[in-house]
């Protein structure tokens, strides 16, 4: 096996800030203040209509019709981010609609890029705020629209306030004026423009297009946190009563008349190609049209497809075309050698300092005790609900249109015109529902594939479905990692000195490196490589976390919760084993490790207290804790586990979340209970390995997933601190609870568990 | 042509006999309340009632079917449009997060109701094996059980 050179040659950064980075040089414009409101030229109004802003519009009959420019794959942004608007508009949220709103640069997500810089959030320089800024005006300007980094009420929560209320504004402006009364007696109630004194009153449907025409006012004031009707209440999700009856269209219901189908196979080994390849007997079966190959991409192994008139005969005749794979030069890789070589790497390579203060070194040499553990974690597939599809028409007039889940339509729109040879303006995005994403929509690959097959059937609208075994096979998986942590504790027993390091490949050079190929910059860090550790929150005085770079065939994405996903693991799994040295309840070690954050130290304690910390336990119950904080949220969360014939039961799962404010609480309780299982899943099963090149898993029998069965009873605790603090809530929920049942596990067994998943 | 009985209505297939009755349905007859999962059974995405017992469509091959059998899917299980009360209790409880699996999650639930109005916990996890990505388990378990509750013991057939 060729170990990749890992020289730290590369240098592995966000593209995107790298550009920002350039463009801020010397240009006043980046910095200057952007109209949030302003309606894009592709926000088209339809009969009886009037545009009030980017955001929203308002129908003849009054009602709101708001612009979501998120994709809704459970995280219930098609609720919450109108709920903003609505908020602020004084209507009722049963008068609201939501419609996905046009690809256009007002929508971009600056909050997305503003959160990934590799710096601690106390960390106030002018170096981390410029580049905060830099990234967040990189955001706006390239028009980033897409969905990730559990950002989207974040990003909303300025803009989409603002358009409801001036919206608002205009509606009195415009309504007093046909009243002939003073705006500053006139209110919004019940879809009505009310004239308090004399109780006149106008639908504002009536008054919608005289206040749509009317100047934006500028001077608006948003509601304080006190005069919130709508938000912070729980609203029921706009988009259930179709998830319950079929009717709701996912990217795979997409149904363009004349659609065929295509099912495909890739090279089984990562950078494989096809060597020869027999389609005749394929070619013959009943409804097959073609039978292709795909040449391998930056975002792709090549693959063999077939198209037919329905998908089980595209199905039946891949089975038919005889391939001879070139399996190029990863045949040998092989996840057990990564694994051994991973832990030589932090013994023998330096890697990045990501965090570092006070004197590492000395407080190392005088300590009285010292603790050193390694941690492991494996790839992690996603295995969406939804299989891998994207289904796309090419015209013979050299435009495009395409339906596929996603969390990025621009980028969709830039694939697909390149597989295409078209225009992008020419390629129109249609963005269903998501059945699951995880990250994992992000990625591009079988929009390039669907574009690939569409070109070669001009006008033929072609649906292309991964296979569950493709989709499991051919991910781009959530990094394999390892770690090993270090601490030194005082003459007094105080937590004198932290070092970790963690081994492992970029995400986002991943990303980068299939959108651009050949495109290296190193003006920033990852901060995904680093993030759980370097910016932990305990107060520990000296501290050194570095991250050493792996470079492999295998290919790296996006996954719920990103490098805090195993980092979690790493660091709390190992503050338990610090409490331990240390002589401590793992709990009240960490509460004293935070006296200087109230917020953290208020998050553990709703936990630990709701959870009974310190009450007797059945016989055979274990409980851990452990506190993570990732994408502007702080979660602890309490795990009672019991092992039950050797295997791994969780009974329950107390957990405690302050992100903020929660905007539509029970969608924060739910995106817990989701985190929680979602991360359960990895703790307890999850494991992509590969031998000879080849991933050994391939379905769920092989890859398992948490049923009913395993899942644990949560209790979830709101904690507002306030709405300054407004944190995301798709991912936090995931980081805390492989930490949280490893460390309940070493009750009963008393032995670490520094490997995932967990075996006992 | 195969005669197939969908949510009581007749309809004639022109799909090869091997064809499972998952793609029947979504691409044959065009119903895509449906869905594709795993294609082993491994998931219960696909499942179907097939006169009232719950079965992954993925893997009964089209030719396994036959007009004599009702087949129920997500669409055919309200009526009058009025949803049913597995369906409303999922809205009620606000079961549903991305949504994909939810179709064969509530009509394994109404196969379950059916032979058994008050299942216990073991009962549930033994007969609702379908897999959810997003993690509604423990909404799906309240759902269940907040119907068993308002089931009158005395209306129970089975």
């Amino acid at each position: 096996m060729n170990a990749p050179a890992n020289k730290g040659r590369r240098r592995f950064l966000i593209a995107a800030g790298a550009v920002g980075g350039g463009l801020a040089v010397g240009s006043w414009w980046f910095y200057r203040k952007r109209d949030m409101l302003a309606a894009p030229d592709t926000l088209t109004a339809d009969a009886g209509e009037s545009i009030f802003n980017a955001w929203l519009k308002i129908t003849a009959e009054g009602r709101i019709v708001v612009q979501v420019p998120r994709q809704e794959m459970g995280q219930g942004v098609l609720t919450s981010l109108p709920m903003l608007v609505a908020e602020e508009l004084d209507v009722d949220f049963a008068d609201v609609d939501f419609e996905q709103a046009p690809i256009a640069a007002v929508y971009g997500n600056a909050v997305m890029l503003g959160e990934s810089v590799p710096y601690r959030p106390e960390d106030k320089s002018w170096v981390a705020e410029f580049t905060r800024l830099s990234q967040f005006k990189m955001g706006r300007v390239l028009g980033l629209q897409s969905t990730g980094g559990s950002s989207s009420v974040r990003d909303a929560w300025e803009p989409m306030r603002q358009a409801g209320a001036t919206a608002r504004a205009m509606l009195l402006t415009a309504g007093a004026r046909r009243l002939s009364v003073n705006p500053n007696q006139c209110a919004i109630e019940n879809g009505h423009i009310i004239h308090t004194d004399s109780g006149r009153r106008l639908g504002i449907g009536e008054i919608a297009a005289d206040a749509a025409a009317l100047p934006m006012p500028t001077d608006i004031k948003l509601k304080d946190r006190s005069a919130f009707r709508i938000l912070g209440t729980a609203q029921p999700r706009l988009d259930i009563p179709e998830k319950v009856n079929g009717s709701a269209m996912f990217g795979i219901d997409a149904r363009p008349p004349g659609m065929i189908y295509a099912a495909l196979r890739h090279a089984p080994v990562f950078g494989g190609e096809i060597a020869t390849l027999d389609g005749k007997v394929a070619q013959e079966m009943p409804g097959v049209h073609a039978v292709m190959k795909l040449p391998g991409t930056s975002m792709t192994n090549a693959a063999v497809a077939v198209v037919a008139d329905h998908y089980w005969q595209a199905k039946k005749a891949l089975a038919k075309v005889e391939v001879a794979w070139d399996d190029g030069s990863h045949a040998g890789h092989d996840t057990d050698e990564q694994r051994t070589r991973y832990m030589k790497m932090l013994e023998s390579e330096e890697g990045r300092t990501y965090d570092t203060a006070g004197d590492v070194e000395s407080v190392f040499a005088t300590a009285t005790k010292t603790l050193e553990s390694s941690y492991f974690a494996p790839y992690l597939a996603h295995a969406t609900m939804e299989p891998i599809n994207c289904t796309a028409v090419v015209r013979a007039n050299d435009s495009a249109e395409v339906w596929v889940g996603n969390q990025g339509p621009p980028i969709v729109r830039l694939v697909v015109g390149k597989a295409a040879g078209i225009d992008t303006d020419q390629v129109t995005v249609h963005t269903p529902y998501l059945g699951g994403g995880f990250g994992r929509r992000t990625e591009m690959d079988v929009v390039m594939q669907a574009g690939q097959i569409a070109s070669r059937m001009k006008d033929t609208p072609v649906q292309l479905i991964w296979s569950r075994e493709e989709d499991i096979q051919h991910d781009l998986y959530r990094p394999m990692g390892a770690a090993t942590m270090r601490a030194a504790f005082d003459s007094d027993g105080g937590f004198a000195g932290f070092e970790s390091k963690v081994v492992g490949q970029s995400c986002i050079y991943g990303l980068v490196s299939r959108l651009m190929p050949g495109m290296e910059s190193n003006l920033m860090k990852d901060r995904t490589l680093a993030e759980g550790v370097f910016d932990l929150p305990y107060a520990i005085p000296n501290r050194r976390v570095g991250h050493v770079l792996a470079e492999e065939p295998v290919p790296v994405g996006f996954w719920r919760s990103v490098g805090h996903s195993h980092h979690a693991f790493f660091a709390e799994a190992f503050i338990d084993e610090c409490a331990a040295i240390a002589g401590k309840d793992p709990y009240k070690f960490r509460r004293e490790l935070l006296t200087h954050s109230p917020r953290h130290q208020k998050v553990l304690e709703t936990a630990a207290e709701a959870a009974g910390w310190g009450s007797p336990l059945p016989e055979g119950v274990g409980r851990g804790i452990a506190l993570a904080e990732s994408f502007g949220s702080i979660v602890a969360q309490v795990a009672d586990v019991e092992l039950l014939d050797g295997e791994v039961k969780v009974h329950r799962v107390t957990c405690a979340i302050d992100c903020g404010f929660a905007v539509n609480p029970d969608t924060v309780v739910a995106q817990m209970e989701s985190g929680i299982i979602f991360g359960l899943t990895a703790a307890l099963f999850g494991e992509i390995t590969i031998k000879n090149g080849r991933v050994q898993q391939s379905n769920f029998p092989d890859y398992p997933m948490v049923h009913l069965r395993e899942a644990p009873a949560i209790d979830v605790h709101l904690i507002e601190s306030g709405v300054e603090h407004i944190g995301g809530v798709g991912e936090p929920g995931t980081p805390p609870i492989a930490p949280a049942v490893a460390n309940a596990l070493y009750t009963l067994t008393g032995k670490r568990i520094r490997a995932l998943p967990i075996r006992v | 042509m195969t005669a197939l009985n969908v949510n009581g209505q007749s309809l004639d297939v022109d799909a090869e006999a091997d064809t499972p009755l998952l793609w029947v349905i979504r691409d044959h007859l065009n119903m895509t309340g449906t869905k594709f999962g795993c294609g082993v059974a491994a998931c219960g995405a696909c499942t179907v009632l097939l006169d009232g017992q719950p079965i992954r469509s993925c893997v009964l091959p089209l030719s396994a079917a036959s007009s004599g059998q009702a087949i129920t899917t997500i669409e055919g299980l309200s009526t009058d449009g009025a949803p049913h009360p597995v369906q409303q209790a999922w809205i009620d409880h606000q079961v549903p997060q991305c949504g994909y699996c939810q179709s064969g999650m509530i009509l394994a639930t109404v196969a379950l109701l059916n032979s058994n109005a008050r299942p216990s916990d073991d009962e549930i996890n033994s007969t609702v094996t379908n897999v959810c990505r997003c993690g509604t388990y423990p909404r799906v378990r309240k759902a269940i059980h907040a119907l068993a509750d308002a089931i009158d013991p005395t209306e129970v057939t089975s």
